[in-house]
């Protein structure tokens, strides 16, 4: 097989050149994601430290044995792949069972990403790609939380994480339930302060919405992240949600609660900004986020689950090609009567 | 044009492996996604197939000189549909259980396109012996392709074989395996092995030709 050069530029002229490569985006992100990384194995102790080191290593490693099988040069010095499987590390349980976490990762990055092409080529993120394959697999262990800031978290490992490949874990703490399914199945509000903070269960890097945002905003101060996708999704949560909290406030929560409960802030911030997976053009990017945020809505009021961020994120990436078919830039130079 | 003489034996030979009506024409797709979830599903559906397959096969070469050309597919259809029928029957008469779980998918045996691609394409043009000896070829290896993604579906949706558990307890099962999705994963695995099968099979053709014809240089 001969290399493959890719030499694609998308994007209507001029172009100007700010020095931005893969790497340095990249490199860019991991500092973003590195608070949240923190905080993820402060509150949920070695287990979550564990599923994180284990997630980014399946990513790398898949990544690396594909290039070297096909004979394509290695991607896996430019940290993207390591990005995508940080990501991917973030949104599981923190007391998954080791081998499930790798399973996930090589589905994603096999499936979801090399499948397609490689770095540049995914239709879909590669890290939520892992995570609904894990979903539909394994549906009692990614539902399985246990409550942040117990006590020896650190001392010792919890025995579900290093459960047998191929068994069924077995766990030591009882489940504890996420804001989410309180909201769902027992009409329970948590407070706006609580969830910012991240003093709730979830999954390992989406409990503390406020270290998200920062990160967020980090990326967005160095041009390094399209700020409309992340604006256009909240501002869609908020209203949709809004409107349903004046119309019965009694069983629908409000805009505070949906935007900084579950994964929609690691989602909005981190996973649906997929420089690969979203529009092109900022128009579609609204669209994009907007056609999100009324999924994640949908999703978390009527549908059987309580999260639905993760299927509303990949229904998105299905659809933003269409987008950007849908949405062409006016060509520079040309007025807007000239047509 | 004299036709090249095909023996016998490969008439049969050739729906194994290298005319696989699922991995290779990707034919009959339906059946081989949605009921594979068991190896016994499996095996049912490719019983039944072959079967149907044989049957229309057989009639379809005895009336080859019967049937108008214009109405042909109408023709097959209904002798298809005449078998399928048949076999709904026995099938619910063997195992009122095996017939729930196959369900529709019996019935959409009329309309699968192996079937009416094997009358169209050969039993039409042969004599009734090689039309049975293609139509119990191109059903074993409808059988084999199914029962394989079925083993696949099974072993790792429900840790089970036949029905007989394989592991002692606390196995993981893999939900998604027996779940509509899961053909789809089964059904691409094989086919990924499948082709670099062929793949190294070409490769390796290729290179013996070619070191041939050094040799004769």
């Amino acid at each position: 097989m001969g290399k493959l050069v890719k030499h694609l530029e998308i994007g209507s002229s001029p172009h100007v050149s700010d020095g931005a490569s893969t790497d340095v985006i990249m490199r860019n992100v991991f500092f973003a994601l590195l608070p949240v990384t923190v905080f993820a194995v402060y509150a949920f102790g070695t287990g979550a430290a564990l599923v994180i080191i284990v997630a980014t290593a399946s990513c790398v490693l898949t990544e690396h044995w594909l290039c070297r099988w096909t004979g394509k040069p290695s991607t896996v010095g430019d940290w993207s792949i390591a990005i995508t499987g940080l990501l991917y590390g973030l949104t599981l349980p923190p007391d998954l069972p080791l081998w499930m976490v790798f399973v996930g990762g090589v589905f994603g990055v096999a499936i979801g990403k090399f499948m397609f092409g490689g770095l540049g080529m995914n239709a879909f993120n590669p890290a939520l790609v892992g995570r609904a394959f894990l979903q539909a697999a394994f549906p009692q262990a990614m539902t399985h939380w246990s409550a942040p800031f117990a006590e020896g978290r650190f001392e010792h490992i919890p025995s579900s994480v290093l459960a047998m490949p191929f068994w069924e874990p077995t766990y030591d703490a009882v489940t504890s339930a996420t804001p989410l399914a309180l909201m769902k199945f027992e009409a329970e509000f948590a407070g706006g302060r609580e969830l910012m903070a991240g003093l709730t269960s979830g999954s390992v890097g989406e409990t503390c919405g406020a270290l998200i945002l920062l990160g967020g905003i980090y990326l967005v101060a160095r041009n390094m992240m399209n700020w409309r996708i992340p604006a256009s999704i909240f501002a869609t949560v908020a209203a949709v949600t809004w409107a349903f909290q004046l119309y019965d406030p009694a069983t629908y929560p409000g805009p505070v609660f949906m935007l900084f409960s579950g994964g929609l802030m690691l989602g909005a911030v981190f996973m649906a900004t997929d420089m690969v997976a979203s529009p092109i053009t900022n128009a579609g990017c609204w669209l994009y986020g907007v056609l999100i945020g009324v999924l994640v809505v949908a999703i978390r009021f009527w549908g059987g689950m309580p999260e639905g961020v993760m299927y509303a994120i990949l229904l998105a990436n299905a659809v933003s090609p269409h987008i950007d078919n849908l949405i062409q830039p006016r060509v520079f130079g040309t007025g807007r009567r000239a047509g | 044009m004299a036709l090249k003489q095909v023996s016998s034996t490969d008439e049969f030979i050739k729906g194994l492996w290298r005319d696989n009506p699922v991995f290779i024409h990707m034919l009959g797709l339906c059946p081989a996604l949605a009921v594979s979830n068991t190896a016994i599903n499996a095996l049912a559906m490719g019983a039944a197939t072959t079967f149907v397959l044989l049957m229309a096969g057989l009639s379809v070469s005895l009336l080859r000189n019967f049937i108008p050309r214009e109405a042909r597919i109408v023709s097959y259809i209904c002798i298809i549909a005449t078998f399928v029928t048949c076999v709904d029957y026995a099938i619910m008469a063997i195992s009122i259980e095996l017939h729930r779980a196959l369900g529709a998918f019996i019935a959409l045996i009329v309309v699968n396109c192996l079937i009416l691609g094997r009358s169209e394409a050969f039993a039409s043009k042969h004599n009734p012996g090689r039309a049975l000896l293609d139509a119990l070829g191109m059903g074993v290896g409808f059988t084999g392709a199914l029962f394989f993604i079925g083993v696949m579906r099974e072993v790792l949706g429900s840790g089970t074989l036949f029905g007989v558990g394989l592991f002692p307890d606390g196995f993981q099962t893999w939900t998604v395996m027996v779940l509509p999705s899961g053909g789809f994963f089964a059904m691409a695995i094989w086919l990924l092995v499948v082709n670099w099968i062929r793949q190294r099979q070409a490769d390796a053709e290729k290179q013996a030709v070619e070191q041939a014809g050094k040799a004769a240089s």
